[in-house]
């Protein structure tokens, strides 16, 4: 009876289901079907066997990487940089959002807006080519401006210790406009009825701003860390790899597990070690959305992902 | 007027006043502020424009700068003299950006769409379906192996194409969108006969055109921007997209020089090899950051639906 129900749905939704079935297959294939690929990790691949044909071997894969030393570095530069992202970029986001929206003349939020979206635009491959214009021991800007000042260049490409702190202003810049235009949609939706209401009790337009836009821009914040906080052990692939490239020197500070699986995979072709390095950060990141995703569930149903 | 009127009046004035002092402050914070801001968001722009104008010997002595001291249009000269690579290169591009954004976006609309009705009972299966593949992935490698290997996809225009179709944010952002259209319009085209399809293509689509036309934004500046697909997946440079070329020349100049020398040209060991990466550069984001203006406030509208949980 209940199969017949389910018939019945079938030719019921038919076209629907039709119409469903192309991003169905697509994500079948490429997201459902390697997830199954993840066996890869526990196996010696070559290429005649493939993923199925090759032999088993474990948990050498996992031993490997994690007796290379190079696993706790990933994976704290790749939490590290991003925490530092969430924090510095929705700081700066929304007190732009907050300034563009209070002050200025209609063309001067025009201009503004659009020149802090510009960054938004373009490749990191273009982004890349300006970090080395800026930052290049011998023709680069930075030192030219120090040089004429009579003090001594410095050598960027080969110091680590600087590298975090021009990720995350490379990241904040690029992302800037992005989020204020996302922060600026939010704020002007709040009801007008309440920051009148706050100017009838006598607010001043800071504590407008304080006890009126902020707290309102909660639910925006928390779903926008939320997303973010779930990819806390992506490293943006783009930006990490056009920025420093294969640049060893820089890797104590500047590895992330995406350039670590894509070097061992591409450049070492170490297929066994690098696909545990990729399952061990799938399990991070899944556990880490979970964590939060219950927490925030606990603390306010509604603002949970799920 | 009693005495407390007056005096709240007075307090009334002072306010006003101390008003007016706050909103002055909070205006010299907003426009240093927002001016710095978009200082430090347009100057790298000046400089890559203006180290492509500089005669490459004074690059060489005295680094980029952010106006020309010595002008110079060499290295434009040199770009355009071999253009073959170059023209291929926007050639693979615009096509890949073109033919993608059509079908991703065709795709993505007509997914979102069967998710946002609310009489298909299977929506959420299918919703969580798509949604569990943002929440665990099964990694770079089996992806690569499965591209290369079994779908037999490295150096065709499919690598390009294929892995940039759908997006589950996209779908959720879309979905968000057709959600609020009226059910009634579905309902009452039910009953003149029309099938889901024809709903789709004829009431669906005409109502969504803010949404797609973010989402189709969103989707023409991945295949504009994108060079990882190709650093993973393309070896031949008939396939080579503007970003990749550019990545390419930025870090080998050698491979320039022999992309440049194209039937047989003689280029000269002088070659301006700084002001031509800054060229390059220019060249290959010109499009775009021309076409800026007209497409950042649909993007900007779109934004608005993003923002919303979907």
């Amino acid at each position: 009876m209940k199969r017949h129900g389910f018939i019945q749905d079938v030719i019921k939704y038919r076209a629907i289901l039709l119409m469903l079935l192309p991003a169905v297959l697509f994500f079948l294939l490429f997201a459902y079907i390697p997830m199954a690929g993840i066996i890869i990790a526990f196996k010696h691949y070559d290429y005649a066997g493939g993923i199925f044909g090759s032999a088993w071997n474990g948990l050498d894969n996992f031993r490997f990487f994690f007796e290379s030393g190079d696993a706790w570095r990933i994976t704290r530069n790749t939490a590290l940089y991003n925490i530092a992202f969430i924090v510095v970029n929705n700081v700066l986001q929304i007190f732009t959002a907050i300034l563009l929206f209070e002050v200025g003349g209609k063309w001067f939020r025009k201009i503004a807006q659009s020149i802090l979206f510009l960054p938004y635009f373009i490749s990191w491959v273009v982004v890349g080519a300006i970090a080395y214009n800026l930052l290049s021991f011998d023709i680069g800007t930075v030192n030219s401006l120090l040089r004429n000042i009579g003090m001594e260049p410095i050598d960027i490409y080969n110091t680590p210790a600087y590298w975090p702190i021009i990720l995350v202003l490379v990241a904040a810049w690029k992302t800037l406009g992005y989020g204020t235009i996302m922060y600026l949609a939010a704020i002007t939706s709040i009801d007008t009825e309440m920051y009148e209401a706050a100017e009838i009790d006598g607010a001043n337009i800071f504590q407008r701003i304080f006890k009126v836009t902020i707290p309102n821009l909660y639910p925006t914040v928390i779903i926008l860390v939320l997303l973010a906080v779930g990819n806390i052990f992506k490293g943006d692939f783009g930006m990490f790899y056009n920025m420093v490239g294969n640049n060893g020197v820089l890797f104590s500070s500047t590895d992330v597990i995406d350039t670590f699986v894509f070097r061992s995979l591409i450049t070492s072709n170490d297929i066994g070690m690098s696909a545990a390095a990729g399952v061990y950060q799938s399990v991070l990141g899944f556990t880490t959305i979970m964590l939060f995703n219950y927490a925030v569930r606990k603390y306010d149903k509604d603002r949970a992902l799920f | 007027m009693s005495v407390s009127d007056a005096n709240i009046g007075s307090k009334a004035v002072k306010s006003v006043k101390s008003g007016q002092l706050d909103r002055q402050l909070l205006a010299i914070i907003g426009y240093t502020s927002l001016t710095v801001l978009s200082v430090l968001c347009i100057l790298p722009f000046i400089l890559i424009v203006s180290s492509s104008f500089t005669e490459e010997s004074t690059i060489v002595r005295e680094g980029y700068q952010f106006f020309p001291t010595a002008f110079s249009v060499e290295p434009y000269k040199i770009l355009f003299k071999y253009p073959e690579q170059m023209i291929r290169a926007y050639g693979v591009t615009i096509s890949v950006t073109v033919i993608g954004t059509a079908i991703g976006l065709f795709l993505t609309a007509m997914t979102a769409y069967c998710l946002s009705r609310k009489d298909f009972k299977w929506r959420n299966f299918f919703s969580f379906f798509f949604f569990f593949t943002t929440l665990f992935s099964g990694g770079l490698v089996p992806w690569y192996l499965l591209i290369v290997n079994y779908l037999h996809m490295k150096d065709t225009a499919l690598a390009l194409i294929v892995p940039l179709l759908l997006n589950v944010f996209y779908i959720i952002v879309m979905k968000s969108f057709m959600s609020n259209i009226p059910e009634a319009i579905v309902e009452s085209a039910k009953i003149d006969g029309a099938g889901d399809f024809l709903i789709f293509m004829k009431l669906i689509l005409p109502l969504s055109k803010p949404a797609l036309a973010t989402i189709g934004l969103f989707l023409a500046l991945g295949y504009w921007n994108d060079w990882y697909n190709a650093l993973l997946f393309v070896a031949d440079d008939k396939l080579m997209p503007l970003q990749y070329y550019l990545y390419k020349m930025l870090g080998n100049m050698d491979g320039m020089r022999k992309a440049m020398m194209g039937s047989g040209a003689v280029v000269t060991t002088s070659l301006p090899t700084e002001g031509l990466k800054m060229a390059m550069t220019v060249v290959a984001s010109g499009p775009i950051l021309l076409a800026y203006p007209f497409i950042q406030k649909y993007f900007v509208k779109g934004l608005t639906i993003g923002a919303v949980k979907g």
